[in-house]
């Protein structure tokens, strides 16, 4: 049976078609789903794509927080539904508290848009069947507020129970740890700065992405 | 009654402030030099209906906590006044 899943298209999110597109590549029957819907029209996984939800007000993912259909989110993912947040989409999973800790903007004040070198740091979440730990993908990565925080007990904690997802090799943005992706307590919810959707093909430079994104097709 | 109220969103002790310190590093280039501890964040004013400015500290208090203000990184000083 294709899997579907769901991409959520706020106002202002600008990856919703590439990710779409990638998903569908790779076998699933991908959809977009409004957030002024209450409901997730019963799909099998959810994806937070990347963009400028609402604007990007008063901080990334602050007012998307709030959409309707985050209430289904977040709801899903209490209940143990995959969630994949990607880029403003793990900026907008720590506003609404699924994820830990928050993005702020970049050490050096530079938007990046740039590949990148990242390491596997755990595969105890739900995309991690794919992948090995300490493995090397090459990922773009494309944001201003990409800069990982957290209090240092939230560090410790996600260290010492391995949900620190990815790594960057060569930090680009002064993340605590290098942290580029991190997971929630039950490994359902992942959040990460990197965009696999924009590696999926020879063309687009790596196909690393689709070690990810093929993982949601199944696990979905 | 109507309370005007600023709050004064800055980033929290300890997390790093990119922005602060880039004007910091730049103002010596104008000649000002010695100035430090150089910290931007952004100020939000509102008008609020409450009984006292008690009422109105707390009740824009719980905004910053859920909304306006992320905890994580945010510190957040809430000054009310009489409006106009």
């Amino acid at each position: 049976m294709t899997r579907r899943v769901g991409v959520v298209r706020f106002p202002g999110t600008n990856c919703e078609l590439d990710t779409v597109d990638a998903l569908a590549t790779l076998g699933a029957q991908a959809e977009l789903l409004w957030h002024g819907d209450h409901d997730l029209q019963g799909v099998d996984a959810v994806v937070i794509p990347g963009g400028f939800a609402h604007g990007d007000y008063l901080r990334p993912g602050a007012i998307a927080r709030f959409s309707p259909v985050m209430a289904a989110v977040n709801a899903f993912a209490r209940d143990g539904g995959p969630v994949l947040g990607i880029c403003n989409g793990f900026q907008v999973l720590t506003e609404a508290g699924l994820l830990p800790g928050a993005l702020q903007k970049n050490q050096g004040l530079k938007f990046l848009c740039q590949p990148q070198e990242l390491e596997v740091a755990s595969t105890d979440h739900w995309l991690g069947a794919g992948l090995q730990t300490g493995e090397r993908l090459h990922l773009p990565i494309n944001h201003f507020e990409g800069n990982y925080v957290c209090s240092g007990a939230t560090l410790e904690e996600l260290e010492a129970s391995g949900r620190v997802v990815l790594r960057y090799v060569n930090n680009p943005n002064g993340s605590v740890n290098d942290i580029a992706g991190v997971t929630n307590a039950a490994g359902n919810v992942v959040g990460m700065m990197p965009h696999p959707e924009r590696a999926t093909h020879e063309l687009l430079g790596s196909v690393d992405g689709r070690r990810i994104l093929e993982t949601v097709v199944q696990t979905a | 009654m109507k309370w005007q109220v600023l709050v004064e969103v800055s980033p929290r002790s300890g997390i790093g402030d990119p922005e602060g310190a880039t004007i910091e590093r730049s103002l010596p280039a104008l000649g000002f030099d010695g100035v430090t501890g150089v910290r931007v964040g952004k100020a939000i004013r509102l008008v609020v209906d409450a009984p006292d400015a008690a009422a109105a500290t707390s009740l824009v208090e719980d905004m910053c906590a859920r909304f306006l203000t992320n905890p994580v990184i945010e510190d957040a000083r809430v000054e009310v006044g009489q409006l106009d």
